[in-house]
């Protein structure tokens, strides 16, 4: 599903080269179930940009779902985006103005779908993810737990491939935080690929696979 | 994404922050406003003019005594020559030429009118029969001065609308006698009531014979000769007629002047109209200044929103669909603005007509579509670069931003 080789990522703060991935290898299976987990500053974000092509990879290349995504263009990184990757975001990154729903439709809308076809679809997931009556709330009405449910919806709404959590329960009390983990973990029994990054060793040990980084480099691997 | 969801998401965000929304629109309608009414002002004013002097007759020539010299004082002022007067006879003349369909000569003066107790000044016109045709006057009651001898100085009279009403109220006034200065003259017609046109109030006037005019102010010149041209073609043989017959008569000397009513017309219309213009550009600069309130008002927007934009982009839109998204929010902006523009701009035409009935204020139909055209136009041009700036925004930056 995700292969990458020899992978590194640099950028220029003032005239100082800074590398924040130094030649990654990795290779994810579909439906595997991946955290990241190492101290801040390890390039776990970068490498989770990466792999959801909102980034570029300064050297090596990066092979999704068999296809080599290292050299597209702008708008070819945002259709792959659009139809085989979700994210889910610690702030949520809900839309303020708009209701549950409206988020939830947003990436059906930037694909062009029909509207009848996201309004069944939009039906759907608030169902999915216990929403139904919170379908007009704004973010601003909503609990933290009910935020981040919103945004694994929107998240899975275009059934992508890969789902890529950036600490998704870092915004979250504990129980909340479990709730959320659960969902996430749910579509992982629906084949997707779940790659979480955390700095949370509690959470990061429930992944079938466990990396851990520091300095841009994988270190140890926990299976 | 479908044009619908994209109007419907720019919609969407513009009643987001509603305050800066409707006074961006404000601003943009203001200008498109101005625009309307100045260039319906101008217009109107034009069309004001045209129409006093198209009131006065169609294919009109005016004949007066003297030559008006365009550069200044004339060698006869020098010399202290009075010009040589117009007469009824040189007024006749002028009926040889092919291109005059009809003459009027005028002659004027003022006199007290009185009937009974009543008396008041009054302005004294001289004339023929056919002043009414040429002069494009009508009548209410009675009839006009009879056609057939121009010499006769029958003792009948003409009142202005106004005049009858004030010395005979609702009475009948049709063969009643008035005295006007130390003759009699008996009531033949009252005009019909017309308003004034070129500073001259027909309502207000008397008309009688030329020559009873004549022998009632103790003269024998013409103050004009109006000539009605066979048709707009003739104007130009016509005035070259008159001056050649008028100049044969006086002894071969070219001492009248010969004005035609389209030669006044046409610099008047020139004048009114580069005037319209240089007001439709000083309210066009009003667009611009909204357009880049438009530009402003989107950079900030932008920068409010880098969160929501990197979100979009992480959600797989494309750089040019974001672009598209901000493009659509300034074309609904002025677009709305321009439409509520046009409509406040009609509206204030409406009130200057109220205000000012005898102008015909309308703004005209390319003034209008200029308008809008130059407030859409501004309000895209001035949004490339804030929509080009958001859709090269950087995700990963946008949504790390807190």
């Amino acid at each position: 599903m995700i292969r990458l080789d020899k992978v590194s990522r640099s950028f220029t703060v003032g005239d100082q080269e800074v590398a924040a991935l130094r030649g990654i290898d990795l290779d994810i299976a579909a439906g595997d179930y991946v955290s990241i987990m190492g101290p801040s500053g390890s390039g776990k974000s970068t490498l989770l940009n990466l792999i959801g092509l909102l980034d570029r990879p300064s050297s090596g290349t990066y092979r999704l779902d068999g296809g080599n995504v290292t050299d597209l263009t702008d708008e070819q990184q945002a259709r792959v985006r659009s139809e085989k990757v979700g994210f889910v975001f610690q702030a949520f990154h809900l839309v303020p103005r708009l209701t549950a729903a409206m988020n939830i439709e947003l990436p059906l809308i930037l694909a062009g779908i029909p509207a009848a076809e996201r309004k069944t679809r939009v039906a759907q997931l608030l169902e999915n993810y216990g929403l139904t009556d919170r379908a007009d709330h704004r973010p601003d009405q909503l609990s933290g737990g009910q935020r981040q449910r919103v945004a694994i919806a929107r998240a899975t709404s275009m059934h992508p491939a890969v789902l890529l959590a950036d600490e998704p329960t870092g915004n979250l009390d504990q129980t909340t935080g479990k709730e959320v983990l659960n969902l996430l973990e749910q579509l992982v029994a629906q084949h997707v690929t779940l790659i979480v990054v955390t700095h949370d060793p509690a959470i990061g040990g429930r992944a079938m696979r466990q990396l851990h980084m520091v300095d841009g480099k994988i270190t140890n691997e926990h299976l | 994404m479908k044009l619908i969801d994209i109007l419907l998401f720019a919609s969407g965000s513009l009643r987001g922050s509603r305050t800066r929304t409707l006074l961006m629109m404000l601003a943009m309608s203001i200008g498109v406003a101005a625009v309307v009414v100045l260039t319906g002002l101008g217009e109107g004013a034009r069309r004001y003019v045209i129409n006093q002097f198209s009131s006065l007759g169609t294919n009109l020539l005016i004949v007066f005594p003297g030559r008006t010299e365009t550069a200044g004082i004339g060698p006869g002022m020098l010399l202290g020559q009075i010009p040589r007067e117009l007469t009824l006879d040189d007024a006749q003349a002028l009926l040889r030429s092919r291109a005059i369909r009809r003459i009027a000569p005028l002659t004027v003066g003022a006199s007290q009118i009185s009937q009974g107790a009543l008396n008041r000044e009054v302005a004294v016109l001289g004339s023929t029969a056919d002043l009414l045709e040429v002069r494009h006057m009508s009548m209410g009651q009675g009839q006009f001065l009879l056609a057939g001898d121009v010499y006769s100085s029958e003792s009948v009279c003409v009142l202005g609308a106004k005049i009858k009403r004030e010395l005979f109220g609702q009475q009948h006034a049709i063969g009643a006698w008035v005295r006007l200065g130390d003759r009699r003259f008996r009531v033949i017609g009252v005009l019909a009531a017309q308003g004034e046109s070129m500073g001259f109030n027909t309502d207000e006037i008397v008309i009688v014979p030329v020559v009873s005019a004549h022998m009632l102010f103790n003269t024998s010149g013409l103050f004009r000769i109006l000539i009605e041209a066979k048709s707009r073609d003739a104007i130009e043989r016509a005035k070259q007629d008159a001056e050649q017959i008028l100049s044969q008569r006086h002894g071969g000397e070219r001492d009248v002047t010969v004005i035609t009513q389209d030669a006044v017309l046409a610099t008047f219309d020139r004048i009114l109209r580069a005037l319209t213009l240089a007001v439709a550009g000083i309210a066009a600069i009003s667009l611009a200044v909204a357009g880049i309130l438009i530009m402003n008002v989107m950079l900030i927007a932008v920068s409010q929103r880098v969160k929501e934009i990197g979100l979009l982009k992480a959600l797989g839109a494309p750089a040019n669909q974001i672009r598209n998204l901000f493009f659509a929010e300034a074309i609904l902006l002025s677009g709305i603005g321009s439409v509520a523009g046009l409509v406040l701009g009609e509206i204030g035409t409406r009130v200057i007509a109220q205000i000012y009935p005898s102008l015909p204020v309308s703004a005209p139909w390319w003034a209008v579509l200029a308008a809008f055209g130059t407030a859409l136009g501004t309000g895209i041009l001035f949004s490339v670069w804030p929509a080009r700036r958001a859709a090269r925004l950087d995700p990963v930056m946008a949504l790390a931003r807190s």
